[in-house]
C-alpha cells in the first residue's frame, strides 16, 4: 500500500527537537515532511502513525490515556485518508480523460481541416477557436470545378466531446453529397434529412451555406436558423444583417430553405460568424452585435485575416482570455 | 469453507460487535494499529451494507496463509436482494454518500484482495483479505 515509508527516526529527531525548542526551522522541516509524503502517496494514517511511535519512543512513560486518544485520533483520520485516495486516483483518471481529449481534438483538427480559398479580386479571412479543447463548430470551403466555393458555417448548440463528434458526422455527409449539388437550399435540405435521421432529438445545428462565385461576384446563401451574418456596404460605410430565414436542421425531415442572393460591390464584407462572436460576454453583460461591427470597422484597413485574428484577440482580451463558446468568424473583402 | 467464528448482523449495533471482533482478531495476527483500524473500517462498511440493504447477514473470519506470511480472511454473507451491476458500485464516486472514499471501493483500497459474488433475489458475498506486512 505505501510504496516509500516515512523515516520514523528522521521524524522522531525532529519532534524531539521541536518539543524541546519550539523552532521555526524543525517547522519548516515538518512542512517539507508533509510534502514529501503527498509526493510519495503516503496515506493520511501512516503519517498519524509514525507520529505515535515517535511520541512513544520519546517518551517511553507516556500516559495511558494520551496513548489511548492518539488510537482515537488515528481511527478518526481512517477514512479521511480514504476519501483522499479516492482523490487521488480521480485526478490520475481525470488526467488520462484529458490526455484522451487532446489527441480527439488533434483527430478532430485533422478530419475537419479545410482550405481557405484564394480567388482573385478577393481576400478572405478566418479564425475559428474552440472554447474548450474541442470545438463544436464548424466552417469548410468546397472548391466547384467551376471556380465556385462552397462556404459553410456551422454550430451545434451545445460544447465539446458531443458536439464535435456531431460535426464530423455532417462533415462527411456533406461529402457524400454529388458534386453538381451546389445550391445551398438544396443542401441545406438534403443535410436537414440526414441530420433529422442520424443525430440525437436534443442536438441542434445551425447552419449557414453560401455559394460564392468569384467570378460573377455574386454570393447565394441559405440559413438554418443560423446566427445572421453582416453585409458592409463600403459605399455609404454602413452594415447590414444578412437576414435568411430557415429552420434549424434536424427538427422537421420536411423542413425547406428559402435562398437568397446578393452581389459584392468593390470594398465591401461578407461577415461570417458563429454566436460565440456576437455572444461574448464581457462579465455577466452579453456585448451588443454593433460593438462587435465597431470593432470589425477598427481593423478594416488590414488584410482579411489580420482583422479577422485582430477581432478575435479583441474578444479574448475582453472576456479574460477564457472563451465561454466557441468562436468563427469568415470575412470575404472584395478588393477596391 | 470452515470458519472459526461469525458474527450474525442484525441490528446496528451489531455493527459494533463485527468491529470489535475483527480488531480483537487482526491484532492476534500480528496487524499494526494501523491496519487493524483499516481492518475495522472495512468490517464497519460490509456490515453496515448488510443493514441496511439485505437485513440481516453474517460477517465471517479465518485466518489464512500463504508462503509463510499470514493474514486475515472475512467474508460478508447474506442472502438479501443482491446487487445488480457490480462493475458499476465499484466505481469510485457511486456510493450514495457520494465521493467519501467509503463504500465498497474503499473496502477495496484498504484491503490488499477484494472478490465479490453476487445473484440478484438470492443475496451477496464480499471476500477481502489482509496480509500482515
Ligand atoms: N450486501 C448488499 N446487498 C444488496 N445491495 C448492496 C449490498 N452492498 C451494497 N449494495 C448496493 O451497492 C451500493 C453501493 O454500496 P456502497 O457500500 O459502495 O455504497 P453505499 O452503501 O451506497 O454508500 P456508503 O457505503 O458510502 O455510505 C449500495 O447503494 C447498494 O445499492
Ligand atoms: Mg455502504
Amino acid at each position: 500500500m505505501d510504496a516509500i515509508k516515512l523515516d520514523l527516526s528522521h521524524y522522531r529527531e525532529l519532534l524531539k527537537q521541536y518539543i524541546n525548542t519550539q523552532d521555526e526551522s524543525a517547522l519548516y522541516e515538518a512542512e517539507q515532511i508533509s510534502k514529501r509524503s503527498i509526493q510519495h502517496n503516503i496515506s493520511l494514517e501512516e503519517i498519524i502513525n509514525t507520529h505515535i511511535n515517535a511520541l512513544e519512543d520519546i517518551y517511553p512513560e507516556l500516559p495511558e490515556n494520551i496513548q489511548h486518544s492518539m488510537s482515537f485520533l488515528l481511527e478518526v483520520m481512517i477514512s479521511y485518508g480514504l476519501a483522499l485516495q479516492e482523490f487521488q486516483d480521480l485526478r490520475e483518471t481525470q488526467l488520462e480523460i484529458k490526455s484522451e481529449i487532446s489527441v480527439a481534438a488533434r483527430m478532430q483538427n485533422t478530419l475537419l481541416s479545410t482550405v481557405k480559398p484564394d480567388v482573385e479580386g478577393f481576400d478572405i479571412g478566418v479564425v475559428s477557436v474552440p472554447a474548450n479543447q474541442m470545438n463544436g463548430d464548424y466552417h469548410h470551403f468546397i472548391h466547384h470545378e467551376d471556380g465556385t466555393v462552397g462556404i459553410t458555417v456551422a454550430d451545434v448548440i451545445g460544447k465539446g466531446i458531443p458536439a464535435a463528434l456531431c460535426m464530423s458526422m455532417i462533415k462527411y455527409a456533406m461529402e457524400s453529397f454529388p458534386s453538381e449539388h451546389k445550391n445551398p437550399s438544396e443542401i441545406l435540405e438534403s443535410l436537414n434529412r440526414v441530420v433529422e435521421r442520424n443525430v440525437d432529438p436534443s442536438m441542434f445545428i445551425t447552419m449557414f451555406y453560401a455559394l460564392f462565385n468569384p467570378a460573377a461576384s455574386t454570393i447565394s446563401y441559405s440559413s438554418a436558423g443560423h446566427e445572421p451574418g453582416f453585409y458592409y456596404h463600403a459605399a455609404d460605410d454602413t452594415f447590414e444583417e444578412i437576414r435568411a430565414k430557415g429552420v434549424v436542421l434536424g427538427v422537421t425531415d420536411m423542413a425547406q430553405y428559402r435562398q437568397y442572393e446578393r452581389e459584392i460591390h468593390a470594398g465591401d464584407m461578407v461577415i461570417l460568424l458563429t454566436d460565440g462572436v456576437t455572444e461574448c460576454r464581457q462579465g455577466d453583460r452579453f456585448i451588443e452585435s454593433e460593438e462587435v461591427l465597431e470593432v470589425i470597422k477598427s481593423f478594416s484597413h488590414l488584410s482579411a485575416q489580420e482583422l479577422v485574428e485582430n477581432v478575435y484577440k479583441h474578444f479574448e482580451k475582453l472576456q479574460d482570455f477564457h472563451l465561454r463558446d466557441d468562436f468563427t468568424l469568415i470575412i470575404i473583402k472584395k478588393d477596391v | 469453507m470452515d470458519f472459526r467464528t461469525c458474527v450474525n448482523i442484525q441490528k446496528e449495533w451489531d455493527i459494533v460487535g463485527a468491529r470489535q471482533f475483527g480488531r480483537d482478531f487482526s491484532k492476534k495476527l500480528g496487524f499494526g494499529i494501523v491496519d487493524q483500524a483499516r481492518i475495522a473500517t472495512a468490517i464497519s462498511e460490509l456490515a453496515r451494507n448488510i443493514y441496511l440493504y439485505a437485513g440481516s447477514g453474517k460477517i465471517c473470519f479465518d485466518e489464512v496463509e500463504n508462503v509463510g506470511s499470514r493474514g486475515i480472511c472475512i467474508v460478508a454473507i447474506d442472502t438479501g436482494p443482491g446487487i445488480k451491476d457490480i462493475s458499476q458500485v465499484m466505481e469510485d464516486g457511486f456510493s450514495t454518500s457520494g465521493g467519501l472514499g467509503a463504500g465498497l471501493p474503499g473496502v477495496k483500497r484498504l484491503m490488499d484482495e477484494f472478490d465479490i459474488t453476487s445473484k440478484t433475489g438470492e443475496g451477496t458475498e464480499i471476500r477481502v483479505v489482509k496480509w500482515v506486512r
